[in-house]
């Protein structure tokens, strides 16, 4: 037991990721926790997007499964389970079966290279970005697969669409991310990386996020990447392979219970999973903001304070929330669940004071409050925005964002060679 | 740290490749053919890996697998699958085919006999970190004039494809 203790503490206070120290344990309780958080994250996503589109067209959202219908996404994932599951006669068994497999893989598999922390990441590849943009470029494949195999004409025209798409995207974000790769070669050696620590580390070095980095050439390439990230993700403006005024639900028409809800969990991670690229390359990742502008150890208490307070604010809301339950007899175990619910935000906020915790939580922290943020933005856009026509999309992709991308990558490379020349 | 290089995943990994390149093939139906080519191209994509190649190997996936693939199944579906596969896979020219293939087998056998002289039976593996920069280096250093030909020559194609594409330009 005392051994036990002893080991857990060691990987506790490691600063090498598990994949870099070679321990299969710690990497599988990493790879668990990811599986967990990213399921977790799914659900409340489902729940937030159906009541923050909700209030911004003025309606109420989920309501009646729970206080503010927040039992909603475990009611629709009992549906879904105990739905029958339905396969065209004139399918083709096997494609029909591997599809959403294959989508769900990708979009899991890629959250191994995510670094959540300096030592927060299954393992550090060489090629982090290189893996993580190959890895989710499989899933056109699932997508693919899924609409032909299903033998019917909305999921194969909706496969169509969704192929060219992401094939046309995935250029101008490739072009995108490649000037990153240059901005972290301004260094003493002249070397940049690829890895997804590295390239925030290079951050943290220069000083400075990659988005402000030669105003505004990182910020124009943030944008593209933006863009082509919700054309990657097939979200509103862009899900035409699932407009559901023309093609019913596109490449998963045919698909229903279980199998359908895989392609709805991949649909998530792969959008917190582009999101986190994002995130890495041009938001700094783990840094917290104003690092060079506020530092000090003062500056870092006062930011070191932000999880809790995040979580004692959240339990604030379930509390207002709890006063402001109708007082009806019938809403009574609705408001102790409310209040049950905030009491336990609360207690996660007050261990998040506490020093060993805070430390290294911290880093995780800020990472996934900037993938909230590009979530929420997720949802934003499915409120705000008509969707695309095809010609359209494809004349934003192909003649817009690509010979921008060109264009941002010459100058950034000019850039870089001006100011390493200068010094 | 043990190294993942074991003769179990070589063999595990060819096997793979094998008889997915068999399945190409034998396949009536040409979207299960695509389908076994992309499992060959992943196979050889983790085989570069244990060559401590990571940089090969994640561009294989992204190209091949992820990109040229997909243009394959988006003009595979195009095609009326019920007419393709009534139509014959194999033309009769097995005796041209055996010969071709003896023929290829007689060369792979004298270049393993042959290379068993030339090639040092055991290669130090690189650094785990430096491949990446490694080929960078040698990329836009040594062989730079043959990688801007490769590159015009892409060129060159793209610039042919979007001529014959286009009527009016």
């Amino acid at each position: 037991m005392q051994a036990f203790i002893h080991y857990v503490q060691s990987y506790l206070t490691s600063d090498k990721t598990p994949g870099a120290a070679g321990n299969m344990f710690w990497a599988f309780v990493y790879i668990l926790l990811i599986f967990t958080g990213l399921s977790i994250a799914v659900i409340a996503m489902n729940w937030l997007e159906r009541k923050i589109l909700a209030h911004m067209q003025v309606r109420l959202g989920p309501m009646r499964v729970g206080p503010h219908g927040l039992l909603q996404p475990i009611a629709d994932a009992i549906k879904l389970l105990l739905k029958e599951d339905i396969m065209p006669a004139e399918a083709d068994g096997l494609v029909f079966w591997m599809a959403p497999l294959i989508v769900v893989l990708a979009a899991f598999t890629v959250f191994i290279v995510v670094p959540f922390g300096p030592t927060h990441a299954v393992t550090d590849m060489n090629i982090g970005v290189l893996f993580m943009l190959g890895v989710s470029s499989l899933s056109v494949l699932g997508v693919v697969m899924a609409g032909w195999a299903s033998n019917s004409h909305y999921p194969l025209i909706g496969a169509l669409r969704s192929s060219a798409q992401m094939v046309s995207y995935e250029v101008a974000m490739g072009l995108a991310v490649v000037s990153v790769i240059l901005m972290t070669s301004l260094n003493a050696t002249g070397t940049g990386t690829l890895s997804m620590i590295g390239i925030v580390q290079a951050q943290q070095s220069q000083g400075i996020w990659f988005i402000f980095k030669f105003f505004p050439l990182g910020l124009i390439a943030f944008f593209i990447f933006a863009v082509a990230m919700v054309a990657e993700t097939n979200r509103a403006p862009f899900d035409l392979p699932e407009a559901e005024s023309e093609l019913t639900a596109g490449f998963h028409t045919e698909y229903s219970g279980f199998r359908w809800s895989l392609f709805f969990l991949a649909e998530y991670s792969a959008m917190i999973a582009v999101s986190s690229i994002a995130v890495t390359l041009w938001l700094g990742g783990w840094l917290r903001p104003f690092s060079s502008l506020l530092s000090g150890s003062t500056w870092d208490l006062v930011f070191s304070l932000f999880p809790g307070i995040t979580f004692l604010f959240l339990a604030a809301m379930c509390f207002y929330s709890t006063a402001r339950m109708p007082k009806h007899p019938y809403f009574r175990i609705q408001t102790i669940g409310l209040a049950g619910f905030g009491i336990v935000l609360g207690l996660i906020g007050l261990v998040l004071f506490v020093t060993p915790v805070r430390d290294r939580v911290q880093d995780i922290y800020w990472f996934s409050l900037k993938v909230a943020g590009f979530m929420y933005l997720y949802i934003w856009y499915r409120g705000t925005f008509p969707r695309y026509r095809f010609d359209q999309l494809m004349k934003v992709g192909w003649k817009v964002l690509l010979p921008m991308s060109l264009g941002v990558l010459i100058l950034t490379a000019g850039a870089g060679m001006w100011f390493s020349v200068g010094k | 740290m043990t190294p993942v290089a074991t003769p179990f995943f070589f063999y595990l990994l060819a096997g793979i490749m094998v008889i997915g390149g068999i399945m190409v093939i034998t396949r009536k139906n040409a979207v299960h053919s695509a389908l076994a080519l992309i499992v060959t191209l992943l196979a050889q994509a983790a085989l570069y890996l244990m060559l401590y190649a990571p940089f090969v190997a994640g561009v294989q996936i992204i190209l091949y697998a992820g990109g040229i693939m997909v243009l394959f199944l988006f003009v595979i579906m195009l095609v009326s699958i019920e007419r393709a596969a009534k139509e014959r896979t194999f033309n009769k020219q097995w005796l041209v085919g055996l010969a071709a293939g003896l023929a290829l087998g007689a060369l792979f056998i004298g270049v393993y006999e042959k290379g068993k002289v030339i090639f040092p039976g055991r290669m130090t593996a690189g650094q785990e970190g430096q491949n990446t920069q490694a080929l960078g280096t040698m990329l836009y250093g040594q062989y730079m004039f043959p990688f801007e030909i490769a590159s015009l020559l892409l060129l060159v194609a793209i610039i042919g494809a979007v001529v014959m594409a286009k009527k009016r330009i």
